[in-house]
């Protein structure tokens, strides 16, 4: 289906050049898938079962044509009259009365009462043809919808007329340049039941209304269209109160804006595992987890915290009803009800097996082009999954997440991961679609379980490694840091006895080393008393020593005086020499 | 719209509108085959309304014409419709009912049986 999609997206790229003139429907997706619309001036055939959706989708070709492109247009019904028809399409919301009375749709009918006609001889149709060139002229009408000209088969019962004067019809019609619808029942084992595809060779779309696993879905496919290149695959449609809308594949391409600006995922602490800034507007983010790890109460938060900012939320849930989940947040401090009064949060729900996948995609695709969402969630998009091929899975998620990005929305998908599966290897596969995976778990540790969460990725941001624990309480949702240790991580009253455990570890650390402390300073207080009795010691020899020095220089002082007093005391019994000092030099020679 | 035939103005029994678009070999068949059944079998009591479509187009959609060359018997009631160049008499007669009331008129020389007439 992936490589399918690619193929059909090559189709509608922009270098296709459209080498036919086209007439577009305005009606979602079909332009898409016939890169512009039908085949101007020619004639298209849709063929289908009954109740496969093909007048509906031929008027709501005219009256976009009239409303929406100045192409007033012609409506002759075989089958049902014009009030019928009216009654019929005004749930669709298109007004056939107020066209016609605007002169911009002509409508016609034809009965037809086989019992009346009696023939005899050669005749041909040339009073549908005047007809129907009094209507076009009558609104200048340049679009036409023959519903269901096979009617005329049980008209006329000359089958060599009948065909021959077809034939003349759809080449008559080509002339004047009118784009014509023409709605036929389809055949066994062909596309229309009499073979018109034979006379229409431009264009033929074939609708189908099937049923798959008691799912009904309607599909579109275009069969041919001669002179341009078309979407191949069958997409799904959908009828409702605004007409027809196909999902078209390929429109979704890679081409989305990124935005700097984050947004909370409304849990602080998971915001600080994200470098407290939250998620980035418009990424896509997977909550995946194995049953009753919270998911639903994240997304919840998450909506909580959308709301809060006055932007709207879509919140689509495959699992609970609306007043289930509200009532269930209410415990743990979440109250949504007020935002669903507000509008701001649009909760919707419907059981996965109410459609099939297609129409799960339509819906969501219409119910975000309606509100207009900053966020989305989807809970739980595995369970909207199951029972598909991997390959149809990936393919929708891919194209749902492509969707939602190109729609500027915050994403956010929860998906449920079975006990026993890898938890890290989602089943849908879409681990790499997603932006930022935040992944919950349940740690079953000494006879208790509890939750733990942590940010696997998250793309554009230097996101935390920690693991922590996910707790739900009264209050709200918080966040603690869980013990991760050799036995692994430690959570509940594990971790609180580890926390108890490390913090006598602790205690009983401090004492040992306040201890040995202890003991060093009084060695150093021991050692300083003996630095001090040593210190008195050295300080009293220094005493001493100078004592001594003192006691010598008094004794040499006391002796030159002695020898000073006896050279008076000479020099006084008469001296001949006159009085000096004797040097110790003068006298040695 | 032109009267091809009236040659009992008061009453006419049969009223008979031919739609026919332009002057076509069906077409011109047509008439000429009409007014030859009708002078044969229909005597004075009938009148023929011939109707170009090319010409009122609109009038098209009044008795749900499609197939040109058409004949509508508009009186008596039912409508009936032969379309065709009615160049098969018998199926004609058949179309529009004739012989009951031909037969009847031709045997007695009177009017038809009241049940007939207050059909109207």
């Amino acid at each position: 289906m992936a490589t399918k999609s690619d193929r059909a997206s090559a189709h509608t790229q922009p270098h296709i050049v459209a080498q036919i003139e086209k007439a577009p429907t305005g009606i979602c997706g079909l332009d898409d898938i016939t890169a512009g619309g039908l085949p101007k001036g020619r004639t298209t055939i849709f063929c289908g079962g009954p109740g496969s959706g093909k007048t509906m989708l031929g008027i709501e070709f005219l009256v976009r044509g009239a409303s929406e492109f100045n192409e007033p247009g012609v409506l002759l019904a075989f089958e049902e009259s014009p009030e019928e028809i009216a009654r019929n399409v005004a749930s669709l919301g298109f007004d056939l009365n107020d066209l016609a009375a605007k002169k911009k749709l002509y409508l016609d009918y034809i009965s037809i009462d086989p019992g009346q006609i009696q023939e005899t001889g050669d005749y041909d149709l040339e009073g549908l043809f005047i007809r129907i060139q009094h209507a076009v002229e009558a609104v200048h009408a340049k679009r036409v919808m023959l519903d269901t000209i096979e009617a005329l088969f049980s008209n006329f019962s000359n089958q060599r007329i009948l065909r021959a004067e077809l034939r003349r019809l759809f080449s008559w019609l080509k002339q004047r340049g009118l784009t014509t619808v023409v709605t036929t029942e389809r055949g066994e084992g062909t596309l229309t039941r009499e073979g018109l595809e034979e006379y229409v060779s431009d264009c033929v779309v074939l609708l189908d209304h099937r049923v798959k696993d008691q799912i009904s879905v309607r599909r579109i496919r275009i069969v041919k269209y001669r002179g341009t290149q078309h979407g191949m695959d069958e997409y799904p449609f959908l009828i409702d109160e605004n007409g027809m809308s196909i999902l078209p594949v390929s429109a979704l391409q890679l081409r989305h804006k990124a935005s700097n600006e984050r947004v909370t995922s409304g849990i602080p602490a998971l915001d600080e595992m994200m470098e407290g800034q939250g998620f980035y507007r418009g990424s896509s983010v997977l909550i995946s987890g194995t049953a009753g790890t919270g998911k639903t109460t994240l997304a919840a938060a998450f909506a909580d915290a959308t709301c809060r900012r006055g932007e709207r939320c879509l919140f689509i849930g495959f699992e609970e009803s609306p007043a289930q989940v509200a009532r269930n947040l209410r415990p743990v401090g979440l109250s949504l009800d007020h935002w669903t009064q507000q509008q701001l949060l649009i909760h919707e729900a419907w059981r996965p097996t109410q459609f099939g996948l297609e129409m799960h995609l339509l819906r969501i695709h219409k119910l975000v082009e309606k509100w207009k969402p900053a966020s989305v969630i989807i809970d739980p998009v595995s369970n909207l999954l199951t029972g598909t091929s991997q390959l149809e899975a990936s393919s929708t998620m891919m194209r749902l997440v492509d969707f939602l990005k190109s729609a500027g929305a915050t994403a956010m998908f929860v998906d449920l991961t079975s006990r026993d599966s890898d938890l890290e290897g989602t089943k849908i596969g879409i681990s790499s679609l997603a932006d930022t995976w935040i992944l919950l778990r349940d740690v079953e540790l000494n006879g208790e379980r509890n939750r733990c969460i942590y940010v696997l990725k998250s793309r554009g941001m230097a996101h935390s490694n920690q693991v922590r624990e996910f707790v739900i309480a009264k209050d709200g949702i918080d966040l603690i840091p869980a013990y991760v240790g050799l036995e692994g991580v430690l959570t509940g009253s594990a971790r609180v006895a580890q926390q108890a455990k490390e913090l006598a570890d602790a205690t009983s650390r401090e004492q040992e080393i306040q201890l040995k402390r202890q003991q060093a300073n009084r060695k150093l207080l021991a050692l300083e008393a003996q630095i001090a009795v040593l210190k008195a010691e050295a300080a009293a020899q220094a005493e001493l020593s100078e004592q001594i020095a003192r006691q010598g220089s008094e004794r040499a002082e006391q002796a030159r005086l002695d020898q000073e007093k006896m050279l008076k005391s000479r020099r006084a019994a008469g001296s001949r020499q006159p009085a000096r000092p004797i040097s110790l030099r003068e006298a040695k020679p | 719209m032109r009267k091809a035939a009236n040659r009992d103005s008061a009453k006419p029994e049969f009223l008979l509108r031919l739609y026919v678009a332009g002057q076509t070999p069906k077409s011109l068949a047509a008439i000429s085959n009409l007014k030859k059944i009708c002078s044969e079998y229909l005597g004075g009591r009938y009148k023929i309304e011939v109707v170009d479509l090319l010409k009122n187009p609109a009038l098209a959609k009044d008795h749900q014409i499609l197939a040109i060359p058409t004949l509508v018997r508009q009186v008596p009631v039912p409508l009936r419709k032969i379309i065709g160049d009615l160049s098969n008499t018998e199926q004609v007669l058949v179309g529009l009912d004739v012989r009951s009331f031909a037969g009847a008129n031709r045997a007695g020389g009177k009017a038809p049986v009241d049940g007939k007439r207050t059909a109207r």
